[in-house]
């Protein structure tokens, strides 16, 4: 889950980390509430999660509470590259006088955690990479010993932090480094870290992401989910623990595994290059061991996307049984009609593997119209594609 | 021979008596597993019915090797556990550890690597949010089922449970002889370039299948490495090439962020080392098909 930069702030303020004073703001009346508690000169900044705000409109200086409101209104329900602004950070000021980079993430290829500090901050960290990489110091870091004092300095000379900042820089490498570790983060990213005029260093913003397998011990990252711009569909699959995200196609794709459900997506889509450019709906995971049940509340969500005109379901069964998913498809079709809602859009239907013949068997049986069955995952997804392209 | 897994391999499961574990404890057996025993410090000292055979529940991973002479453990216990199960398991030194759990979060993963590497790696950790290792006709440790194929001479590496399933199924009359489900986190104890050079090594392997995804470098990792150390024939498949960047499809490393990590990224890299990577998963098992039809 990627962060708002004021969530950023939030969450560094509450690990002690030094940031500027501020506040967020969904209304312009919000606005002016913390513009007249902060007092003075205050930024006001777009909360997206895109870049190229500032340039965009999306960043405003404002001095007092009614040029703060006047911004605000001005930034909120602004579209920045497809990204409506529903809330907007206002922060005090700073007298910036030197910018640096300095962030903790996930290193997959070592296995392990990476610190990337550079004291040319304030830029594109990649860009100074390519161009000046002497500048930019890539730190591995254990993940059992972590970053302590020692480790921090170490960064910090690497570096090339000057005298007069390091012991601040110190600090906050192994303050920033307990907050990573303490919230589960696998990217928290400061750039820029500020010196101000007074030389006093400041974390200006925040890109974090965090973990969400390790929601079971932070109930309180569940409040950071941005209501507002959720799918409904994918926010209705979530309730039902399905694994599901929201596409732009017209085939709606249910499958297990998230390997193979991936695979059917781009079958789906070579196919759609034949047959009216169709593509997939959705990605719909019903995972490894789904039941009748399970494969009812995929169809039922599948079915409820009005851009859906027709339906792959692709199954392999390794521990799941065909004939409990074809059980679940027929009981899925019969559910949704007793309940009035009329099934018009075409299943194509292919299952292999475990108990596949009895699971086939029971399609056949079933007798419904709307049930096609293909044995092969390439001539189903052919024929889904087809059927798509007919009904648009 | 296979790599990693044979059929004299004795086997512990650590969360046995759990739901998951029970069932798929009482599936290996089946597949003619040599499961020794599980492991449930609440449980130690008695023993578990698995359709007529007894199993031993111990107190420890150090106490059921002691006992049985268990050189790989099959874990399922619920991602709270995890890191301590797996550093239990490398604490006793046991040679394989195979983490089915899926949803473990990535800091304990990157801890208990750690801490296996600090010990001089002496488990090999296969995981986790994998399906397991199969060796059809030997042994069976973790979720894969044990009747879609027989044994052959195709090895298998693969990020996806499903897909690996799906392979070993449209390549059943060749057959396979280890299919190694590596699992599709952001960091996995056994990579694709540790089983390709296990296989490389394996005598009774003659070419070999590497399935990825969408997220990472690990296939252009891989790619390198198979320029300057696999003799063997390999073919690729992709998962993911119609992905849009930002959106996690399943398993929690399979993002496209930026420009890193995306599927045509990867089939260049496999293809510029002589890899044929196929565009759907039965076009792969062809290309594989040709290779081992061509002897």
């Amino acid at each position: 889950m990627d962060l708002y930069e004021y969530q950023g702030r939030d969450l560094f303020e509450r690990h002690g980390l030094p940031v500027l004073a501020g506040g967020v703001a969904t209304t312009p009346e919000e606005a002016r509430a913390i513009a007249e508690r902060l007092g003075g000169r205050v930024v006001v900044k777009a909360q997206v999660k895109v870049g190229g705000r500032g340039k965009a409109g999306g960043v405003k200086l404002a001095e007092g509470a009614e040029e703060t409101v006047a911004r605000a209104t001005d930034i909120l329900g602004m579209d920045i590259k497809g990204h409506t602004v529903h809330k907007v950070m206002i922060t005090v000021t700073a007298d910036v006088a030197d910018e640096y980079y300095f962030s903790y993430l996930l290193d997959r290829a070592n296995r392990t955690f990476l610190c990337i500090a550079s004291v040319a901050g304030g830029m594109d960290i990649e860009q100074v990479a390519a161009e000046t990489p002497e500048r930019v110091v890539k730190a591995p870091i254990d993940a059992v010993e972590g970053v302590d004092e020692a480790k921090a300095r170490e960064i910090v000379t690497a570096a090339g932090f000057p005298a007069e900042v390091a012991d601040q820089v110190v600090e906050i490498a192994v303050g920033l480094w307990k907050a990573f570790v303490a919230e589960d983060a696998t990217l928290v990213e400061v750039n820029p870290l500020a010196k101000t005029k007074d030389g006093k260093l400041l974390l200006l913003d925040a890109k974090i992401s965090l973990d969400e397998n390790a929601g079971f011990r932070h109930p309180d990252h569940e409040a950071l989910v941005d209501q507002a711009t959720v799918d409904p569909l994918e926010q209705a699959a979530k309730e039902k623990d399905l694994n599901y995200v929201k596409l732009d196609g017209e085939v709606g794709i249910i499958g297990n595994g998230a390997g193979l459900v991936m695979s059917t997506l781009d079958v789906v889509a070579y196919a759609g290059e034949r047959h009216g450019n169709v593509k997939p709906a959705n990605f719909l995971d019903i995972g490894g061991g789904a039941s009748a049940a399970v494969m009812a509340n995929g169809l039922e969500i599948v079915l409820s996307d009005p851009a859906v005109k027709s339906v792959f379901v692709n199954v392999f069964g390794g521990i799941t049984a065909c004939d409990a998913v074809a059980n679940g498809i027929v009981q899925a079709l019969a559910l949704l009609e007793q309940r009035g809602e009329q099934v018009t859009k075409p299943l194509v239907v292919r299952l292999d593997g475990n108990n596949a013949e009895a699971g086939r068997a029971i399609l056949d049986g079933a007798n419904n119209p709307l049930i096609e069955r293909v044995d092969t995952m390439d001539g189903a997804a052919e024929r889904a594609a087809e059927l798509a392209a007919a009904g648009v | 021979m296979a790599i990693w897994l044979t059929k004299d391999s004795k086997v512990i499961v650590q969360g046995m008596t759990g739901s998951e574990g029970s069932k798929h404890t009482r599936r290996m057996l089946a597949a003619g597993t040599n499961v020794v025993g599980g492991v449930n410090p609440r449980k130690a000292g008695t023993t578990v019915d698995f359709d007529g055979t007894e199993l031993p529940v111990f107190a420890s991973v150090a106490d059921a090797m002691k006992d049985t002479g268990a050189d790989v453990t099959v874990i399922f216990v619920p991602p709270q556990f995890t890191k301590g199960a797996v550093i239990e398991a490398v604490d006793a030194g046991i040679p394989l550890a195979v983490v089915i759990t899926e949803g473990v979060p990535v800091h304990d993963t990157a801890a208990f690597w750690a801490y296996n590497v600090a010990k001089g790696e002496q488990t090999r950790i296969i995981g986790p949010n994998c399906p397991g290792i199969a060796s059809p006709g030997a042994s069976n440790a973790g979720i894969i089922p044990a009747d879609i194929t027989g044994a052959g001479r195709i090895g298998l590496v693969s990020k996806s449970g499903t897909l690996t399933y799906q392979m070993m199924y449209e390549l059943r009359d060749i057959g396979f002889s280890t299919c190694v489900g590596i699992g599709g986190d952001p960091i996995i104890g056994t990579t694709h370039i540790d089983a390709l050079a296990a296989f490389e090594a394996d005598p009774d392997t003659d070419a070999i299948v590497m399935i990825g995804e969408i997220g990472g470098d690990a296939e252009e990792r891989a790619a390198e490495f198979i320029k300057t150390n696999v003799t063997k024939p390999v073919v690729g498949y992709i998962a993911g090439f119609t992905a849009p960047p930002g959106k996690t499809m399943g398993h929690a490393g399979a993002i496209i962020s930026g420009s890193a990590g995306t599927a045509d990224a990867k089939q260049a890299a496999l293809e510029a080392v002589g890899v044929r990577v196929g565009k759907t998963p039965t076009e792969t098992a062809r290309l594989m098909r040709e290779i081992m039809s061509a002897g």
